[in-house]
């Protein structure tokens, strides 16, 4: 590892962390565009958090070190999990450390500390949150290792930025597998990051929430640090999804100076429109019931074995 | 209903709209009752009044509701022991009335239930605030009681308290839900957090501005309230308002009757997670508040009525404006019932969901919007119609299905009907005088009825000395429909209940007084 890959690491992980808010702002932005309102700009994530910062933290008496931990954990799962996907560039000297299963499963830690945390108060809500919560949470996972698995079977490798390099220096293939898998990806993308018709974000009614419930008791800084990380979350996943199905653009095998800029604004623009189509999805539809989650995700995880299957059979 | 079997002294009312009244024992009380019930007839209201002062001992007012009109039956009750036999068991809407009624005046049911229901400790369990001997000076709050909230026990069951502070901006009320899972075992509310002693007030105010208090009774029923308030007042004096004045008042109720309906719509739609819905109705909502400020200078209609006839007239200019809202309003709701229609995601959301069967509904006494969603057809408007309703053949809007969508398709149908009166209205406006003045009211009991956009709300008036009134009892249908919202919600999953609460939407203010 020379001195510039890791500069170019860092710097990736850093424009990850300043961006993601960026992104939520835009997606809430072109939702209120969509909904004839005129929204709150897309600056208003960093207003929130700057907000949060500034005030007292009101913690349960009855909460144990757990409870104020959990917020630090989300956050550092969320910057890690960005140091190993390939937003901007493959070349990612943190990657080889990692592939994507250990991705999974550091979504899935932050998931656990999350559920750990919302039953930790002993609030009705916290306990129907994290309950909630675990339910999609292990219907989501296998179908994302699924979607993994048929882009690690085109380029013979977990890694991800092995298999982002295959796919953007490939030919101009058309892989049929991988239309399964994207729409799979995309599925399990609304269920993760807490996105209608799995769950609305934006409700303030507390008995439907599923993500709001476990972080009802959090308040200033680990508040914020909470949302910093549901924006992070919802960058990163965006950009896997970049990366493995639209990776054109992004900086791979040697870089040079100005293919590593270049790869910035391409980038900017693949998340603006995956945001604004995010916000339409987001509009057309209403939020499922609860119970229909698992089969929204069983169909996610259907998908997926498809494409693995088409790509066995047909071997594209 | 026959009341020949009972020979009961019938006394008609005067006033719009057709109330008979009788004195009766207890034992005929509950027979009556049974009879009402039997012939299809429903409980409305039940309150009592303290008489020690003029004929002594209490009075249990008990206003029944069949195809004849209103019922109104008179218990007298002695000052040293007032008890009077629970009607809970023919009417269970009568449950927590009773239970207010000994809250506030001491009067016991014999039998039931006999929690607090209204008196949250605010004021010791040995007094009583309706009487009117009661003297709040020196008066403590009691100390924290607790209560008991009916334990449901089993395997897997645990409890889940929402309220009285929810996290979004509305009303509180708290609600105990005993679920396996996510599945709604049994639901028990507990409200009364928001009373704030209207009945008491009432006593301090002038007759002739008792309708300013009576329309922030429930602020989105104001038109209601206050024309059911000043209809009463009406009666007692023995006039009838003219007719531009009864016109512009029909207009106001209609307009209010929208204006909820569509904010309603919204919030339906907001709740199922289709926030394009909101804003889009949020929007058609404000455009007709601002058009209200307007024409009338007022966005909710508050304080629009006056006795004898109506405070705000509506120039031709206005009239003008306003008749001209109304297509485009049309077609932009009928577009929007096309889009709630095929919505795949919202109709799986409401269909099914909260179902109350008309047999459940006619059992419980479901009233009002809810009650036409579940084929209970009651609407004063086109059963007792009233001037100027008698002129414009109001059309009954209904369904059978009972669930989420029949009350979110009443609303839709509800709405563009009123809209089609509001051009009758706005078209046929007779000219003339907008406001009597009011000779001197009868010393006795005068009843005002009005469908509000929620259901019938009632208003029972009696003037006192000095120009005072002596009792008043508004009466909003949220006290017949609470109690089956509970029913509703068992069987459904407790993530569904913002949903099924949402769209019966009732007033708590209104029933907590």
């Amino acid at each position: 590892m020379n001195i510039v890959t890791l500069i170019t690491q860092l710097t990736e992980v850093i424009l990850a962390v300043v961006a993601a808010p960026l992104l939520m702002g835009w997606v809430n932005q072109c939702r209120a565009w969509l909904q004839n309102r005129r929204g709150p700009g897309v600056l208003q994530p960093y207003r929130q958090i700057r907000k949060l910062f500034h005030k007292d933290a009101v913690i349960a008496a009855q909460a144990s070190p757990l409870f104020r931990l959990v917020p630090y954990v989300q956050f550092a799962s969320m910057c890690l999990a960005a140091a190993i996907i390939p937003s901007l560039w493959t070349g990612l000297p943190f990657a080889v450390a990692a592939d994507t299963i250990a991705l999974v499963g550091l979504f899935a830690t932050a998931r656990v500390f999350l559920a750990l945390a919302a039953m930790d108060i002993g609030t009705a809500f916290g306990s129907m949150g994290a309950r909630r919560e675990m339910l999609v949470g292990f219907l989501a996972e296998p179908a994302l290792l699924m979607v993994f698995f048929t882009a690690s079977l085109i380029s013979h490798s977990t890694s991800l930025p092995t298999i982002v390099e295959t796919l953007a220096q490939g030919r101009l293939a058309i892989y049929p597998s991988l239309a399964f898998a994207g729409v799979a990806f995309l599925m399990v993308l609304l269920a993760e990051n807490a996105r209608i018709p799995v769950d609305n974000p934006a409700t303030h009614l507390e008995l439907t929430m599923i993500h709001e419930a476990t972080v009802l008791e959090y308040s200033a800084r680990h508040l914020a640090l909470i949302e910093w990380s549901v924006a992070l979350k919802l960058f990163n996943y965006t950009c896997i999804g970049l990366a493995l199905f639209f990776p054109w653009g992004l900086a791979t095998g040697a870089h040079s100076l100005r293919d590593l800029l270049l790869a910035i604004p391409i980038t900017g623009l693949k998340l603006l429109v995956a945001g604004f189509g995010l916000a339409l999805i987001e509009s057309l539809n209403a939020k499922m019931r609860i119970f229909r989650a698992p089969e929204f995700l069983a169909s996610a995880f259907l998908l997926a074995v498809l494409g693995l299957l088409v790509h066995l059979l047909l071997g594209s | 209903m026959d009341c020949m079997p009972f020979a009961l002294d019938l006394e008609t009312l005067p006033g719009a709209v057709p109330v008979r009244r009788a004195v009766v024992s207890s034992d005929k009380l509950r027979s009556v009752c049974t009879a009402v019930h039997e012939s299809g007839g429903l409980l409305h209201a039940l309150w009592g009044c303290d008489e020690r002062d003029r004929k002594g001992g209490y009075l249990l007012r008990v206003a029944l509701q069949d195809a004849a009109g209103l019922l109104l039956l008179e218990l007298p009750m002695n000052a040293a022991q007032p008890c009077f036999p629970t009607l809970a068991d023919i009417f269970p809407a009568a449950e927590r009335m009773q239970r207010a009624v000994y809250d506030l005046l001491g009067l016991r049911a014999q039998e039931g239930d006999t929690r607090p229901w209204l008196r949250h400790a605010s004021w010791p369990a040995d007094c009583f605030p309706l009487r009117r001997d009661y003297d709040d000076r020196g008066i403590r709050a009691a100390q924290n009681e607790s209560y008991r909230f009916v334990r449901v026990t089993g395997d897997g069951v645990h409890e889940i308290a929402v309220g009285p502070v929810h996290a979004g901006t509305i009303e509180p009320g708290h609600f105990r839900f005993s679920v396996v899972g996510e599945k709604v075992l049994r639901l028990e509310e507990r409200l009364g957090y928001t009373h704030k002693g209207i009945e008491k007030r009432f006593e301090t105010q002038p007759l002739m501005q008792g309708q300013r208090l009576a329309a922030r009774v429930s602020g989105d029923s104001a038109v209601a309230f206050s024309w059911a308030y000043c209809m009463a007042l009406e009666g007692l004096c023995g006039i009838t308002p003219p007719p531009r004045a009864l016109w512009l008042r029909a207009l106001c109720l209609e307009r209010e009757r929208i204006a909820n309906h569509l904010g309603d719509l919204g919030a339906l739609g907001n709740d199922a997670g289709f926030a394009v819905g909101l804003a889009q109705f949020s929007r058609l909502k404000e455009d007709l508040l601002r058009a209200n400020q307007r024409a009338f200078g007022t966005r909710y209609l508050m304080d629009a009525l006056a006795p004898g006839g109506i405070r705000c007239n509506l120039d031709e200019a206005n009239r003008r404006d306003l008749l001209a809202t109304v297509p485009p309003l049309v077609a932009e709701i009928s577009t929007l019932h096309e889009i709630y229609d095929d919505h795949a995601g919202l109709q799986d959301r409401f269909t099914g969901t909260g179902r109350v069967e008309p047999a459940l509904a006619r059992k419980l006494g479901l009233i009002g919007l809810a009650g036409r969603a579940s084929g209970q057809s009651w609407d004063i408007r086109c059963d007792h119609a009233y001037a100027p309703y008698d002129k414009l053949a109001v059309r009954m809007q209904g369904r059978l299905q009972g669930d989420v969508a029949a009350r979110v398709a009443v609303r839709f149908e509800e709405t563009l009907e009123s809209l089609r009166l509001c051009q009758m209205l706005l078209e046929n406006l007779p000219g003339g005088e907008l406001q009597l003045s009011l000779p001197p009211p009868a010393k006795r009991l005068g009843i005002g009825w009005i469908e509000g956009w929620r259901g019938p709300v009632l208003i029972a008036l009696e003037p006192g000395e000095d120009g005072l009134i002596r009792r008043c009892h508004p009466h909003d249908p949220s006290w017949q429909n609470w109690p089956v919202i509970e029913h509703a919600v068992m069987g459904n999953i407790v993530a569904d209940f913002p949903l099924i609460n949402k769209s019966f939407n009732l007033s708590y203010s209104g029933q907590d007084l």
